[in-house]
């Protein structure tokens, strides 16, 4: 009897018990963080009320670096400019607000939940065209070429601070929080905060939308393939650029969204602070994983957090408790937590 | 002679030499050509920043990695000179010893930095500076015990390098310790552009330039590209700490402003940029350039912007304060359509 197939035993190696569990384990840092942190301060109350102020903070980072992570595995471009977006997307926002202000300011929550979405649609259809113009003047000439893409963003950055400048004028400018979000709620003997439980939710509401995207609908898996081997997705007949662009501009409008929300948070808006964010933004990218968004989460909710800790136990060492903590996790990961896979 | 001192890389170029020649004798002169106190200060910085200039150019132009913390490395030179001369008493010693102790400082930064992200990839590195270099300019803006905050500080230089230490009179321009100063500055940063000059142009020299033109290539050949990258890094670092200390030693003060401010860091980057990348050359004309516009053009823009106040949008965007804004525009076009600078074009590189 002659058999086709040669005379073999293919046999599946699986996945070690180990290995499967050094692949979830940045997973597991989060809840680690938080349990170290409940014994650290040992105040369950503080310790309720640091850890949904660093969560808010995670959430809010994660919402502004998600674009830059995409945005970087899909076409290898880096835009330091990306913090001009969150800048003019907290200015658009906050003007928005300013003339809705006798919606934000009534006592009623429906009304101020109005104003905040509009302020926020305002904010990313203004980023979210700007990221357009920016793809097109800015980064569309220079791709492949990272030093020139550094360079010429960061002088996109600059152009677009100036003219924050000339449009909104040099001051900062100081709002406040629609009426009913203002205070804060006791639960536990802990006082929460009502807009940061907000961004939380808004927060987690993104992110879950976000991985059902990427993991349930086509243009996600287009997405994701594109991270991993783009000229093969492109061999298939997809044209990249264009998914590119689709996710530059939505990258950025989600940067205004984060502007908006930070803005609110702080309660002051400046043409710097997209700037200063960059800083956050890009140590969570960088301990994340470049390319990647799950990465970026985990980072961007370690990084909030420990800053909080740290500013409750020790407020000298939270200036560079964002140092250290990429300083380990790049000894621990030199590629970042949740290196993206490329194959090439 | 010459050609040595210059380690074979002259100008090349007929008009280059003869900018080459106007700034390395304007400079040399400037007390006697240009006397006023405001044009010695200009000089001195243009001095200063020509080094600092080409110190980033061997990273940027010859090694090609991005680093946004020139201005923290400068800075350490810079307090190491002010915090050693504060607490050791006026005196030459105090000088040397703050340089070098900031040149070894940054060094040593560097390299630490370098390992952490080159080793992985280049362009980590423009982050993890980035993000380095604004912890520590927070951290000495806060640390106002030891820096003295967001104020910085005043301190003593020898006795020597002050105005009253008088000589008498050279062709009606009065000899006196600060004209000294100028001339310690002078040499040194004349002596640390001839030594960037030399870096660039030996053997290790041409290693970078192949790394910046292919590192898998270079790998390949045999060259340990991380090393490479790294040791060029921690140079530059002690280059542009030298650079700060003779900045301190200039301003006689130091502060986050004038030496740690992320305005600093993009006035660099123009000055490589326009100048052109890759010519250690085109640092010296991108700072002059730079450092001359900074100093009159804006006012220049003042009168601008008064004389269009009939026009409230061009009026605003002509006002002196946004002298960053037609910097970022100046910047973008030149990176593309003259990235290899006024140098490239005047040598007539593609």
């Amino acid at each position: 009897m002659t058999t086709l197939a040669p005379d073999h035993k293919p046999t599946f190696a699986s996945v070690p018990l180990s290995e499967r569990f050094a692949a979830a384990l940045p997973v597991l840092l989060v809840p680690i963080l938080v349990v170290l942190g409940f014994l650290a301060i040992g105040n369950p109350s503080s310790w309720l009320t640091l850890t949904v102020s660093g969560l808010a903070m995670g959430m809010m980072i994660f919402v502004m670096a998600s674009g830059l992570t995409l945005v970087f595995g899909l076409m290898d471009v880096i835009n330091f400019g990306h913090g001009a977006f969150i800048s003019v997307g907290a200015f658009v926002g906050v003007s928005t607000l300013f003339g809705l202000s006798h919606w934000a300011g009534a006592p009623s929550l429906t009304l101020n939940l109005i104003a905040i979405l509009l302020a926020v649609l305002a904010a990313m259809a203004v980023t979210g065209l700007l990221g357009w113009a920016f793809e097109r003047i800015i980064v569309k000439p220079v791709y492949g070429a990272h030093l020139k893409q550094i360079l010429v963003t960061v002088g996109g950055l600059i152009v677009i601070e100036q003219m924050i400048h000339v449009i909104w004028g040099p001051e900062e400018i100081f709002l406040t929080r629609p009426e009913m979000l203002k205070g804060s709620i006791t639960f536990w003997g802990a006082a929460l905060e009502k807009y940061r439980l907000l961004a939380v939710a808004i927060g987690l509401i993104l992110f879950v939308a976000m991985r059902l995207t990427f993991r349930r609908t086509k243009i996600g898996l287009i997405v994701r393939a594109g991270v991993e081997n783009g000229e093969m997705v492109e061999a298939l007949g997809y044209r990249l650029r264009i998914v590119f662009v689709g996710v530059f501009v939505a990258g950025s409008a989600l940067a205004g969204l984060g502007g908006v929300m930070w803005g609110l948070y702080q309660e002051v808006i400046t043409a710097g602070m997209g700037e200063e964010m960059m800083i956050l933004v890009f140590i969570v990218v960088i301990i994340g994983g470049l390319g990647s968004v799950e990465g970026a989460f985990i980072g961007a909710l370690l990084v909030g957090l420990l800053q909080n800790y740290i500013a409750f136990l020790e407020p000298k060492l939270a200036l560079v408790s964002n140092i250290g903590l990429m300083t380990a996790i790049l000894m621990w990961r030199p590629q970042g937590m949740m290196p993206v896979v490329k194959a090439k | 002679m010459l050609k040595t001192l210059l380690s074979n890389d002259t100008p090349r170029s007929k008009v280059l030499t003869i900018v080459v020649l106007i700034i390395f004798l304007g400079l040399a002169l400037a007390p006697f050509l240009f006397p006023g106190v405001r044009s010695l200060d200009t000089a001195a910085r243009i001095a200063i920043f020509i080094v600092l200039a080409a110190s980033y150019d061997l990273l940027l132009g010859y090694t090609g990695v991005v680093s946004f913390a020139h201005t923290m490395f400068f800075g350490m030179g810079a307090y190491g000179v002010g915090l050693a001369s504060l607490h050791m008493g006026r005196g030459f010693g105090a000088i040397l010893v703050g340089s070098l102790a900031g040149a070894a400082l940054a060094a040593a930064f560097a390299f630490l930095i370098a390992l952490f992200s080159l080793r992985v990839r280049a362009i980590f590195f423009a982050m993890i500076t980035l993000a380095v270099a604004s912890a520590v300019a927070v951290l000495v803006s806060q640390l106002s015990w030891l820096t003295g905050g967001e104020d910085g500080f005043t301190f003593k230089i020898p006795r020597e390098l002050g105005p009253a230490n008088r000589l008498g009179e050279v062709a009606g321009v009065k000899i006196n310790g600060k004209l000294l100063n100028y001339y310690l500055i002078f040499t040194c940063s004349l002596a640390l552009f001839l030594l960037m000059l030399r870096v660039v142009n030996s053997p290790f020299g041409r290693v970078l330039q192949a790394i910046r033109e292919n590192d898998f290539r270079a790998e390949a050949i045999g060259y340990r590209v991380v090393w490479y990258r790294t040791v060029a890094t921690c140079l530059s670092a002690a280059v542009a700490a030298l650079a700060g200390s003779l900045f301190a030693l200039w301003l006689r003060y130091v502060g986050p402003d004038t030496t740690l401010s992320f305005s600093i860091m993009l006035d660099l980057l123009l000055m490589v940029v326009i100048g052109g990348m890759g010519t250690i050359w085109g640092a010296a004309v991108g700072a002059t350039l730079l450092v001359l516009a900074q100093t009159y053009l804006q006012d220049l823009m003042g009168s601008a912007a008064s004389a269009t106040e009939f026009l409230p949008l061009l009026s605003r965007l002509l006002d002196p304060d946004r002298w960053l804004l037609w910097l970022g525009v100046l910047f973008i076009l030149s990176v593309y359509f003259f990235p290899t600078g006024i140098v490239g074009r005047l040598r007539g590189d593609k």
